[in-house]
């Protein structure tokens, strides 16, 4: 079982192949550099993407665990379309970070200033990181994925405070000038344009790669499920002739313990 | 009447390995029933099954006309599980631990008192449980069973671990509960001592049992 | 019994296991005080930075001592098959979860009493206002405790718990971290007013955690 029909999958792999290859040759060369930052800003096109991915990720994991908990929407389904956003939502954290620790560094002068998206990210970096870990935990698969799903829930509650707590929090300290703490340019035609374009391009890859990551669950959960049917069906045969003879005439006696 | 505790196909996994392989069960209110089966046989599981400690995989499940594959939370007040362990708090004392347990399940705390004279446990009533011997702790678990005044009891290996005297206590316990119309589940390696208490045996084999009474329900052994 | 009269049995217990072993009195109070030591080596008690820095080396230790008795808590349920027990108790677990977070939170509040004179003391600080700083010290007493009761029980039972609550259960909190020490900061400071914002947010965290765990720990019980 997949997300997306197998056709459908493999013209979005290309189609956003393409995409990606538009946005470079955008971000690189079509859109002129920054008045301000000059190329350094040119990043922008790779970051704000990701971050919005980033949080698109999140979101999808968090509404995801919640059809798995309530009742009438459970299905294994939401399990695996959860730890696979994670997953992906992780790798896209971290690119928004890098890439934004990149760009601040011409525009700052350091790998690192407490701008307010920034430390909202690398919270959210951290609150991804718990819930993979918590997937990571051996159990049954109803009993992880209950667990990971209320984990999801509680951090995703968590997600607008700390947006909140950190905005104001940095916004207080405004007074020091010298470190702008807003990675901003001067946005307007063609850079918006490519803009909005990454975001799209970010989007197709995203969705691509959920559908592929979520075929890889859906195969190893089937390998899970042949052993278990290995396992009962071992269990069941090992008892084969002593649970004959309990059923018979003879269920008033002991059976004795026979090894299987 | 409706069977107290009604198992049908039941599977039940403990993490990938089926514990319950195929368990078909009825028990009627007011018997006693006697669980057997060599080591990991299930026994243990199928009582946490009954308690509505673990989920069932597949099959059916009632319990206290509870159906435990849509809720096994409700039915627990009713019953009470004796597992091998204790389930108290070793800095409290016995007393302490009792009428935590009893005013939990809604009970008299009062009524403490008369369950730890029962249980012979009145001379112990203020140690900590940190400090009690297994034969001690046993008799514990047996008076936090009685004390919450369950409609279900579920025994696991009661014997185990008592001296003489508890056993006596033990079975005198039992008796009391059949008399007073409660129903109980007794899983245990003491086959004589257990077969005198029960009126019928359901043997468990490697995860599978077939213990619905017809016909050929059984006599008790003759001593 | 209603809800409100099972929290205050499951507190109780709580409570008096607490006062017959003294876990967070004997250990948890002075590792938070040890913790503050540690800060005065680690940042130069000579040149104030101590004093401007104390409203948040103290909630910091608050927030490592909390890990400590997060993990005494569930590690009382996890002896003698007590989870079980309170499983099939009978008992609601919302009024459980609300016992046992109240029963944190007296914990913590003794630890915060500690170090709070420790930080005085040992960090030569003056308190201007005291009663935001009160309100805000409650509010984030209170969903540190609420926060910290979901995720005990969401790992007790699994054998990677020790090291699994701490990176659960320190991002999750980082708003209270945050706004607690804006609000010591104004207090100290003399400028209650700016302290308000913050103890509203406290207060959101705290009742929202406290609504979800309510509602979030039976299930997560079932599966310890």
């Amino acid at each position: 079982m997949t997300l997306l029909k197998p056709a459908i999958s493999r013209a979005l792999g290309w189609v956003t192949l393409v995409a990606l290859v538009v946005l470079a040759l955008f971000g690189l060369w079509g859109a002129p550099p920054d008045s301000v930052q000059g190329d350094a800003q040119r990043l922008m096109y790779l970051h704000v993407p990701a971050a919005w991915i980033a949080y698109l990720a999140f979101g999808v994991t968090a509404i995801s665990s919640a059809l798995w908990l309530w009742p009438r929407t459970r299905s294994e389904v939401y399990d695996r379309v959860a730890g696979a956003s994670a997953e992906l939502g992780v790798i896209f954290t971290v690119l928004t970070l890098v890439l934004g620790s990149l760009w601040g560094r011409p525009v700052w002068g350091v790998w690192w200033a407490w701008d307010a998206r920034l430390v909202t990210t690398a919270v959210l970096l951290f609150l991804y990181l718990g819930y993979l870990a918590l997937r990571s935990v051996p159990a049954s698969p109803d009993a992880r994925a209950k667990r990971c799903a209320i984990a999801a829930l509680i951090a995703f509650v968590d997600v607008p405070i700390v947006h909140f707590s950190v905005t104001w929090w940095r916004t207080l300290h405004q007074q020091a000038t010298v470190f702008d703490p807003e990675l901003k340019a001067n946005i307007h035609g063609v850079m918006a344009l490519t803009l909005w374009f990454g975001v799209l391009a970010f989007t197709l890859l995203y969705v691509y790669l959920l559908d592929r990551r979520y075929r890889l669950a859906v195969l190893e959960d089937d390998l899970d499920e042949r052993e278990l049917e290995h396992a009962i069906a071992e269990r069941v045969a090992g008892a084969g002739t002593s649970v004959r003879m309990s059923r018979g005439d003879d269920a008033d006696k002991v059976v004795a313990d026979v090894t299987p | 009447m409706q069977p107290v505790v009604r198992l049908r196909s039941a599977v039940c996994l403990l993490g990938r390995f089926p514990a319950l392989a195929d368990v078909d069960l009825d028990v009627a209110e007011g018997e006693v029933v006697l669980l057997s089966g060599g080591n990991g046989a299930g026994k243990t599981t199928l009582l946490r099954l009954v308690a509505g400690l673990v989920p069932l995989h597949s099959g059916e499940a009632e319990v206290l006309g509870c159906d435990l594959t849509q809720d096994r939370r409700s039915h627990r007040r009713g019953l009470s599980l004796v597992g091998h362990e204790t389930g108290c708090y070793d800095d409290l004392t016995v007393r302490e631990n009792l009428r935590f347990a009893a005013r939990a399940a809604g009970a008299e705390a009062s009524a403490v008192d008369d369950v730890l004279e029962r249980l012979g446990l009145a001379p112990l009533a203020d140690s900590t449980h940190g400090r009690l011997s297994a034969g001690q702790r046993r008799r514990l678990a047996l008076a936090v069973a009685i004390a919450r005044t369950p409609r279900l009891l579920l025994l696991d290996e009661p014997h185990a671990g008592l001296d003489a005297d508890g056993r006596e206590v033990l079975d005198a316990l039992l008796g009391q509960a059949a008399n007073d119309g409660r129903t109980v589940l007794l899983a245990s390696h003491e086959l004589d001592r257990a077969r005198a208490l029960a009126g019928r045996e359901v043997v468990l084999f490697a995860g599978q049992a077939n213990g619905i009474p017809d016909a050929r329900r059984r006599e008790p052994a003759p001593k | 019994m209603n809800l409100v009269q099972e929290a205050a049995l499951v507190a109780g217990k709580d409570l008096r296991i607490e006062a017959r072993s003294r876990v967070t009195l004997q250990q948890v109070v002075p590792f938070g005080l040890v913790v503050l030591l540690l800060f005065a080596f680690a940042l130069d008690p000579d040149r104030g930075i101590l004093r401007r820095v104390a409203p948040g080396l103290f909630w910091v230790t608050v927030l490592l001592g909390a890990l400590l008795a997060v993990s005494r808590s569930f590690a009382v349920e996890a002896e003698n098959g007590a989870s079980d027990a309170l499983r099939l108790s009978g008992l609601d677990p919302a009024g459980v979860f609300l016992g046992k977070a109240a029963a944190l939170a007296v914990e913590l509040a003794v630890l915060e009493t500690v170090l709070a004179v420790g930080v005085v003391v040992l960090f030569d600080v003056g308190i201007a206002s005291i009663g935001p700083l009160v309100l805000a010290t409650l509010a984030a007493t209170v969903g540190i405790a609420a926060t910290g009761t979901l995720y005990g029980v969401l790992a007790s039972g699994l054998r990677v718990r020790e090291t699994l609550v701490p990176m659960l259960l320190l991002p999750v909190v980082s708003p209270v971290l945050l706004g607690a020490t804006r609000a010591w900061e104004a207090a100290i400071d003399g400028v209650p007013g700016d302290a308000w914002p913050w103890v509203g947010l406290l207060s959101i965290f705290a009742v929202l955690y406290v609504a979800v765990g309510m509602l979030a720990f039976g299930p997560l019980l079932e599966e310890a």
